[in-house]
């Protein structure tokens, strides 16, 4: 069977989609919509697509507007992540996720950040709470 | 999660589908954080930013019907009229403001326009529970008044103003308000800009934690509004302390709860220095002098107009404020002698808007790391000094 890992629902939804790692947190203005790559310079993850991914990363950045702002205008283009999943979810991005009706979840069970890696495919049931690495 | 058979209501639809869906996403907001029950708020502040999700939500609000029962202040767009004299705005852009404003009018907003809702209109005492987006507000409301609210985004304090209540976690409960990182601010302190650059360099020291200032003395409340602005851009810090200063912090003993610091930094003039270096765009010429990000104070556009008093300014200088500024501004004659030199004070504005299309392109200088920070996706370019050092560079054109 393939392997679980437990996590906890901040926004519901199921999907599957590639895993993308960032050790940076994230704030979602600095994403071109049109083609869903990161344009802050100093981010880990500069110039790399987050469109359809599965998108892992430690905490939002930003203030109170511009989450949802730039999740919309991703939402709106297509180039949104599939899914993403957080360390530390402050109340900007976790309503930004529930109003945009994006999946989200924390507290993945330990192995998770050990066992898994940038490509690997995954599906994510949020509202159940749980990562399937397929 | 329990909720009263009122909320309860609200949840099931007795009171209209837009008084559901904010019932419904505080709802869920609860569930994420694993929130008890819902409690009362007494004021809500709306970070209204023009931008499409932002109408888009409102509108859906209005055409379900809901009205504010808590009527929040909102945050700046920008000032249509003022800014159809000082260059041409697009058709789409001008749609959209109307229709932002119509819709926060229908459910019922304050329509102050101004971010800095805690100086004037929105002041909350000590203790008390509200609903505050906004990034430069939230730290204030909560370290320098001791009020309680949590990091909301625009939509989850709009969804407060229309139900009366929040989910009932994170910093409206006081044993979550106990500082967790001690910091020793070794730096010299002189001026409001060293607040903006400790404000922005903090985060990469303390990550998540609460910070606990310690080396701070009497900073104004320019430099309080720096500080919380800049904790909030650089991280996502929406609650600080200062050691014997903010009002849950007089001893280390209050600050900390009882307990040990979990660690300790020192931040240096090195350290700030360094942070400015990397996030401010090299000297060298400039084409405009772009301040207010968050928006002036009577003071602050005091000391603009001390400095450009009977000279010419090189490139044009712009100064947001909220409208009561503004007039108070020109009730005391900043506003003709900021004119004369060739500067504006506007209302109503933010950095953030797509008013300002004509300096797309070009290289400004700001003191607000904040405002560069943001118009990024705007492709302007900062320059970030001192207050007092960038309108001498204006006055020049170069710094």
């Amino acid at each position: 069977m393939d392997k679980q890992y437990k996590c906890h629902k901040i926004s519901g939804g199921k999907v599957k989609g590639e895993l993308l790692f960032s050790k940076d947190g994230l704030c979602f203005y600095l994403i071109d919509p049109k083609t869903g790559k990161i344009i802050e310079k100093e981010h880990c993850l500069y110039g790399q697509s987050i469109a359809g991914k599965i998108l892992v990363f430690p905490y939002g950045k930003g203030s109170s507007v511009v989450q949802a702002d730039g999740m919309y205008q991703l939402k709106m283009t297509g180039m949104n992540p599939a899914a993403m999943i957080v360390v530390n979810a402050d109340t900007t991005l976790a309503a930004s996720a529930i109003i945009l009706k994006a999946p989200m979840v924390n507290k993945m069970s330990g192995d998770f950040y050990k066992e898994l890696h940038n490509g690997d495919m995954a599906e994510l049931d949020a509202d159940n709470g749980i990562l399937t690495r397929i | 999660m329990y909720l009263t058979e009122e909320e309860q209501k609200m949840l099931n639809g007795d009171y209209g589908q837009g008084t559901q869906l904010a019932m419904e996403i505080l709802a869920a907001i609860g569930e994420a954080y694993d929130a008890p029950k819902m409690v009362p708020v007494t004021r809500t502040h709306v970070a209204l930013s023009n931008q499409e999700a932002d109408l888009w939500f409102a509108e859906k609000l209005v055409k379900g019907g809901a009205k504010c029962c808590i009527r929040p202040t909102v945050n700046p767009s920008f000032n249509l009229k003022q800014f159809q004299e000082i260059t041409t705005i697009e058709k789409e852009d001008e749609e959209i403001v109307m229709r932002t404003h119509a819709a926060y009018n229908k459910l019922g907003a304050v329509m102050t326009y101004d971010c800095t809702p805690y100086l004037e209109k929105n002041v909350p005492r000590f203790g008390e529970i509200i609903s505050f987006s906004e990034s430069s507000a939230t730290p204030f409301v909560n370290s320098v008044y001791g009020a309680r609210t949590n990091r909301e985004s625009a939509q989850s304090a709009l969804c407060s103003a229309v139900t009366g209540v929040t989910p009932y976690y994170g910093y409206l409960l006081k044993e979550n308000r106990a500082g967790q990182v001690l910091v020793h601010v070794e730096a010299d302190m002189e001026d409001d800009f060293a607040y903006q650059m400790l404000g922005y360099f903090a985060p990469k020291k303390i990550g998540f934690d609460i910070p606990v200032f310690e080396g701070l003395k009497n900073p104004s409340k320019e430099a309080l509004m720096n500080l919380g602005a800049q904790l909030n851009t650089g991280g996502n810090v929406a609650l600080y302390h200062i050691l014997g200063f903010t009002p849950e912090a007089l001893t280390m003993e209050e600050a900390f709860q009882g307990k040990a610091p979990q660690h300790e930094v020192v931040i240096t003039d090195d350290d700030l220095k360094a942070m400015r270096e990397e996030i401010s765009d090299k000297k060298g010429k400039i084409d405009f002098a772009l301040y207010g990000c968050p928006h002036f104070t009577i003071d602050q556009v005091s000391t603009v107009a001390d400095l450009v008093n009977g000279k010419k300014l090189a490139v044009p200088l712009f100064i947001m404020t909220s409208s009561l500024t503004h007039s108070l501004a020109q009730k005391m004659g900043y506003m003709d002698i900021i004119r004369a030199a060739g500067g504006e004070i506007v209302e109503d504005t933010c950095m953030d808007q797509p008013c300002w299309k004509f300096l797309y392109g070009k290289k400004g200088i700001t003191d607000s790391p904040k405002c560069a920070y943001y118009t990024k996706r705007r492709d302007m370019q900062f320059v970030i000094a001192p207050l007092k050092d960038s309108v001498i560079a204006a006055l020049k054109g170069e710094y």
